[in-house]
């Protein structure tokens, strides 16, 4: 391998590892503060994406759809609870809420000549389509079982992959989709040459990073949701909703997904089903770190970007097999290393 | 939070702040607590006392919402608080300090006590900024391990940590669970005191306590708690002379025991 290929497979890994490490940081959110293996995080990348290109196609993106059904099927979940607890004031602000922020989404996407805006309207709009499911994916299939075992809340995650890929074939077709670079200049950095594009997907996975340390580091629900990660009983009892802080992380979780979707799209098509295998790559990432460690699940996921670009290189057609039997090494490693995952407070 | 609950169904008392009324409680199939009556009067101390495995733990937890009662009610200042979620007690102004203290034990003792007032979130920054000023003034030594991880602090400092967490959120009425256990006896004194000092500002205090005879010393109320059920109430001092309580909970045996 001379190394002029060693560094541009180098910097494919270094791309795709930066969209893994985003990925594996979604995922060991949504693990600590709830204890859900979230498999479905992939399906917000290709949401992400594919309702991005569809903005940009100048076609109403079936997302809007797909978020007034799961807001209204929470609007009945939420009033079944409040009719049992005998109660409703908060439930019709929030009733109200939810009708407007609809509201206003129609009128722009029916309104409004958004195919010719530029990236950076379109992009908030496509996140403010997406990024809402998130919440109500949680409010639906995780927050009734807020107690159950980790086993049952996995089970719960593959029935809603499957069910968000099935809505993601239904309101998004089987085609697949490519966005509007953000810029096709190349650059020359000394004997390679990169593409402005994936010189974009590092830059802003790095801003994205910082800005959520800045949020578990300095702001109180930052740290709110560091501290139900921690503690469950001491959060409970310093006033933290149970409810909120699931409610954030997978908010967090669906904007940190939407937007490796959009950072991708314009170098990969993307499929109603592509961010399975993203999440997955994730995940191994996340694993590396027990699903606990932040800064692990980020180089680990990085490694399993560069292993997988050397892989395409060497073995393509065993690309992927070899990622994924990166787990066996590692779950041996870490049963080594940790006692029970478990309970680690 | 349920516009139920927030019906007031006893009118609320001039003199009483929380009460318990008819409570039981069940894990499974076995009954912790049975038909159990207990006031906090507003500014005071109500200690309870019992042995191990009586069920004092639970009666905190269920009064604070952390386990779901299966009978019985309870009100806190004429509003009917049984089944609400903690996060609605501890936004009327209920906060319980655990037996176990649940720190966050990989935070700053900062961060743990600015959590605290998390309830207060909307509160300006400046009231809590206040609030935190309060506290150290309280707990001198908080302040000076304010950068600390609390899982690094020793038993003493924890519960100040835990006390000082409860009081963030500016509350009316505090559970406090063992706040002696595992301490040395200065530390237990300086605890105490603070209990005391709290009632001297308005705040009410139900005390639960191994330690009797601190208990016993500080509290107006008393209630003796056996096998789920009160066996024994009236005030601090009436408890204290009971010939059954002396010989059982301030017996010989545990006269080397600190007092305040
Ligand atoms: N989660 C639980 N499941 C089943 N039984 C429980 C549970 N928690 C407590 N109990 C039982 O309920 C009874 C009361 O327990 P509780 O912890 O309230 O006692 P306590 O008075 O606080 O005791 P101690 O002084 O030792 O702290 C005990 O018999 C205990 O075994
Ligand atoms: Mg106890």
């Amino acid at each position: 391998m001379s190394i002029d290929i060693a560094l541009l497979l180098g910097q494919d890994g270094v791309v795709n590892g930066a969209i893994y490490a985003l990925l594996a940081l979604a995922l060991v959110l949504v693990f600590s503060v709830t204890r859900v293996i979230f498999i479905p995080q992939g399906e917000f990348v290709a949401y992400g994406g594919l309702t991005l290109a569809a903005l940009q196609e100048g076609r109403g993106p079936g997302t809007f759809w797909l978020l007034c059904a799961v807001r209204v099927a929470v609007a009945l979940a939420d009033g079944i609870a409040a009719l049992r607890a005998g109660s409703g004031r908060s439930l019709r602000w929030a009733l109200a809420g939810d009708l407007g922020y609809l509201t206003l989404l129609a009128a722009v996407l029916y309104l409004a000549p958004f195919a010719s805006w530029p990236a950076w309207v379109q992009i908030p709009l496509a996140l403010a389509l997406v990024v809402p499911l998130g919440p109500a994916v949680y409010r639906l299939a995780y927050q009734p079982l807020a107690g159950a075992s980790i086993l049952v809340l996995l089970i719960v995650s593959v029935a809603v992959h499957v069910a968000l890929v099935s809505l993601g074939l239904l309101f998004f077709g089987a085609e697949g989709s490519q966005t509007r670079a953000f810029s096709d200049a190349r650059l020359e950095l000394g004997r390679v040459e990169v593409g402005a594009q994936a010189l974009c997907v590092v830059l802003f996975s790095v801003a994205l990073m910082a800005a959520l340390h800045a949020f578990f580091e300095r702001t109180s629900y930052g740290k709110a949701l560091r501290a139900s990660a921690m503690n469950r009983v001491g959060a409970r009892l310093v006033g933290i909703p149970v409810g909120l802080s699931g409610r954030l992380s997978f908010a967090l979780a669906a904007l940190i997904g939407a937007l490796s979707g959009i950072l991708i799209a314009p170098i990969t098509t993307l499929y109603y089903d592509t961010g399975f295998l993203m999440g997955l790559k994730g995940f191994v990432g996340a694993i590396i770190g027990g699903l606990a460690s932040y800064p692990v699940a980020v180089g680990g996921a990085l490694l399993v970007g560069l292993i997988e670009a050397l892989a395409s290189f060497w073995a393509s057609a065993y690309k992927e097999v070899i990622v994924f039997a990166l787990v066996v090494p590692v779950l041996v490693w870490r049963s080594l290393r940790t006692h029970h995952l478990e309970d680690d407070e | 939070m349920s516009e139920h609950a927030e019906q007031r169904t006893t009118s609320p008392s001039a003199e009483i702040l929380l009460e318990v009324h008819g409570l039981g409680v069940r894990y499974g199939k076995v009954e912790a607590l049975r038909d159990v009556h207990i006031r906090v009067g507003r500014g005071r101390i109500a200690a309870v006392i019992g042995p191990n495995g009586a069920g004092k733990t639970t009666l905190l937890s269920a009064i604070a919402g952390l386990l779901p009662c299966a009978a019985g009610q309870v009100w806190l200042d004429g509003v009917q608080i049984a089944g609400a979620a903690v996060e609605d007690n501890v936004a009327r102004g209920l906060s319980l300090v655990p037996e176990t203290r649940e720190l966050f034990a990989r935070m700053t003792v900062q961060d743990n006590l600015e959590l605290g007032a998390f309830s207060l979130r909307r509160a300006g920054r400046r009231e809590r900024d206040a609030l935190l000023a309060e506290a150290f003034r309280i707990f001198p030594r908080l302040e000076e391990r304010r950068d600390q991880l609390a899982g690094t602090l020793s038993g003493g400092e924890r519960q100040m940590l835990a006390l000082g967490r409860a009081l963030m959120s500016r509350p009316r009425l505090l559970l406090l669970d063992e706040p002696s256990l595992g301490l040395a006896p200065l530390i237990v004194r300086e605890i105490f005191q603070v209990v005391v000092g709290l009632r001297r500002r308005g705040v009410s205090v139900l005390l639960v306590e191994q330690n009797a005879r601190a208990a016993l010393q500080i509290a107006d109320d008393a209630y003796l708690l056996e096998t789920g059920e009160v066996s024994l109430a009236g005030t601090a001092q009436a408890l204290a002379s009971d010939p059954r309580v002396i010989e059982s909970y301030l017996g010989l045996g545990r006269r080397g025991d600190p007092g305040v």
